[in-house]
């Protein structure tokens, strides 16, 4: 292949980042588990710690296993680097922490999955990182919410567990005129439904747990920086735009060009917070991540059919999902992601919570579980389950009121899939 | 206001790879002492990857900078230079481009690091035959185009199936070429 053509999504997802061992020929990407690496020599060991070089320390801070895994979802995602590490919301914690100083504000979307909601009303704030909620149905609440304090604004691309589409360019505009970075948590969607990187978001964060993973075995989280934000222009910053004490006076954001803030994540979010990943999960979520573009289209594919059954259900009082025509969100899913709009859905049983509760308990080839992304399909009840410990307000405000089932819709057969679904339905 | 940092300038892989597989000899012009300037970072590596280096700045002639004779402009530099690498101002490009153009013989590279661009001095050199690069780290492109930048989990843009070009030492790479890169001193 010419080293200037620029590859395809599929090609990256097999390759980027990978090359054969360079000591072994291993071909797939070995599993260094170690928890740290020699040096050369003191020399080189300063260069290390002193950001002068790149490599290995301690897995802590970085795994060249985990490194393949960040290549790989930079290139899918169109950014300049990435950080993994533990969880989806070790990632959230890891890039407001290099954005926020004690009594700053950032607004976020009030459509997100609903641990990001307890995450960011309880634990945040009590580091003094005050969230401003906005909805997504009038962006003109983003623009009020906006503060003097306002430091970033965070919205999922697909937000769950509603299977709504955000109109990223339009509050990636807001964050613009704000100064502001847009963070976009791109977990339902995933870079090969939609890259949001592409409508002007600044940094996209992963749960790699869910559809990148993609088959149930592991947690992880992954951070992408986008390379466009301009850290050193103001210094709303200062962990990009100081001179950093412990690295001989460095700033960052000078020194890394378009991929500092994935740099300071990494030498202070990770190095002092300590989230990391194990090498052997970034391995299996790396496996994952080979098989991505073929996964998700049949996930898509999957639960298009399952929502057009189910809108033609008569126990069935509504169905939200994007890529049904006539579904509010239709238009921005044409935009967004046009490819389809993810395997999540939510629809309503006639019969309210009672109803929900026998149809999750009588699905057969459905796991009742609280996770999505996985090869299998799986059904929940939102309401008295993830996002049980949220207000009754909060819980209908984010999408989960007391009649909602979501579905994450396996890669089986289609047909077994509405099968299981029909049986379950028939019981209500 | 943000304003957006990332370069429209486009260079090709080949074109960075042929420009620093075929340089062996850099000024490093605008060089610090300072170990927390990116210019002291740069010039750390390149000495580290077997480049030879000479650090150019008039406060620094005559002592040394990492071990190097530092120089007051580039005509000071004894031995003919394959390469200009600028860590000055964007207006303070011509004037080096033009010391560059009076040297005999003329490097073949002027290159300038991240955020520093001057077109006009850019098509002054190339109409001279030179090659330019401009808002571009050497030690980042380096380090890209070798694989040592994806140990940070930086996107390299690089997809190649063939084994890497290890040095002798651990956790070093480099380019296949005339560059030693490293070997243990
Ligand atoms: C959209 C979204 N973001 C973040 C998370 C948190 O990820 P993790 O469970 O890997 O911490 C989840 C998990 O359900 C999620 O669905």
């Amino acid at each position: 292949m010419s080293e200037d053509r620029a590859p395809g999504f599929a090609t990256l997802a097999v390759h980027a980042g990978a090359k054969p061992d360079p000591t072994t020929g291993a071909r797939a990407t070995p599993i260094y588990q170690t928890t740290s690496y020699v040096f050369n020599d003191v020399d080189h060991a300063a260069s290390l710690f002193g950001l002068q070089a790149f490599g290995n320390i301690y897995t802590r801070i970085m795994s060249p296993t985990s490194a393949v895994l960040e290549e790989r979802i930079a290139a899918l995602e169109g950014g300049t680097a990435a950080l993994a590490v533990a969880s989806g919301h070790a990632a959230q914690l890891v890039v407001l922490h290099a954005l926020m100083q004690p009594g700053d504000e950032f607004i976020a979307a009030r459509q997100l999955y609903g641990g990001s909601i307890n995450q960011f009303n309880h634990s945040f704030k009590s580091f003094g990182w005050n969230v401003q909620w906005a909805d997504i149905n009038d962006i003109s609440t983003f623009e009020k919410a906006v503060s003097p304090k306002t430091k970033a604004i965070f919205i999922e691309s697909i937000a769950n567990p509603g299977g709504v589409v955000t109109d990223i360019e339009a509050i990636a505009a807001v964050a613009k005129r704000a100064g502001v970075p847009l963070i976009v948590d791109n977990t339902l969607a995933t870079p090969y439904l939609c890259r949001p990187l592409d409508f002007g978001a600044d940094i996209v964060v992963h749960s790699l747990t869910k559809f990148i993973g993609g088959h149930g075995n592991s947690i992880g989280g992954i951070i992408v920086d986008g390379g466009k934000f301009n850290w050193t222009a103001t210094n709303r910053y200062p962990f990009l735009s100081e001179p950093r004490p412990e690295y001989n006076g460095m700033i960052l954001g000078e020194t890394f060009g378009n991929f500092a803030f994935a740099i300071a994540c990494r030498v202070m979010g990770l190095r002092d917070l300590g989230p990391a990943i194990s090498p052997f999960n970034s391995f299996l979520i790396l496996t994952g991540a080979e098989t991505l573009p073929l996964r998700m289209q049949k996930h898509s594919d999957n639960a298009k059919a399952v929502a057009e059954y189910l809108s033609k259900h008569p126990k069935v009082t509504w169905v939200s999902y994007a890529g049904l025509p006539g579904d509010r969100c239709y238009k921005l899913a044409q935009k967004y992601c046009p490819k389809g709009a993810g395997a999540v859905l939510t629809f309503g049983v006639e019969g309210g919570e009672a109803a929900g509760v026998t149809l999750v308990s009588t699905v057969k080839l459905f796991s009742h579980l609280a996770n999505i992304g996985d090869t299998r399909s799986l059904i929940i009840h939102p309401w008295s389950t993830t996002h049980s410990q949220l207000t009754p307000e909060q819980r209908k405000a984010a999408g989960a009121g007391d009649d909602v089932i979501r579905l994450s819709v396996g890669i089986e057969d289609a047909a077994d899939i509405i099968a299981d679904l029909d049986q379950a339905l028939a019981a209500t | 206001m943000a304003s957006r940092v990332m370069s429209t300038l486009d260079y090709p892989d080949t074109l960075l790879r042929k420009v620093l597989g075929s340089t062996k000899s850099i000024a490093i012009v605008g060089a610090s002492a300072n170990r927390a300037r990116p210019v002291f970072i740069v010039t750390k590596y390149l000495i580290s990857k077997g480049f030879r280096v000479f650090p150019v700045n008039p406060g620094h002639a005559g002592g040394e900078i990492l071990g190097q004779p530092a120089y007051a402009r580039l005509a000071d530099i004894p031995e003919p230079i394959d390469m200009v690498d600028i860590f000055r101002r964007p207006d303070a490009v011509p004037g080096i481009v033009d010391e560059a153009l009076s040297l005999d013989p003329r490097p073949k590279v002027i290159w300038m690091q991240l955020t520093i661009r001057n077109d006009e001095a850019a098509a002054k050199a190339e109409a001279a035959g030179l090659t330019v690069i401009m808002d571009r780290c050497t030690k980042i492109e380096y380090g890209r185009l070798v694989g040592e930048n994806s140990w940070a989990g930086i996107n390299s843009g690089v997809i190649d199936s063939r084994r890497p070009v290890q040095t002798v030492e651990y956790q070093r790479f480099r380019l296949p070429g005339v560059v030693g890169g490293g070997e243990r001193k």
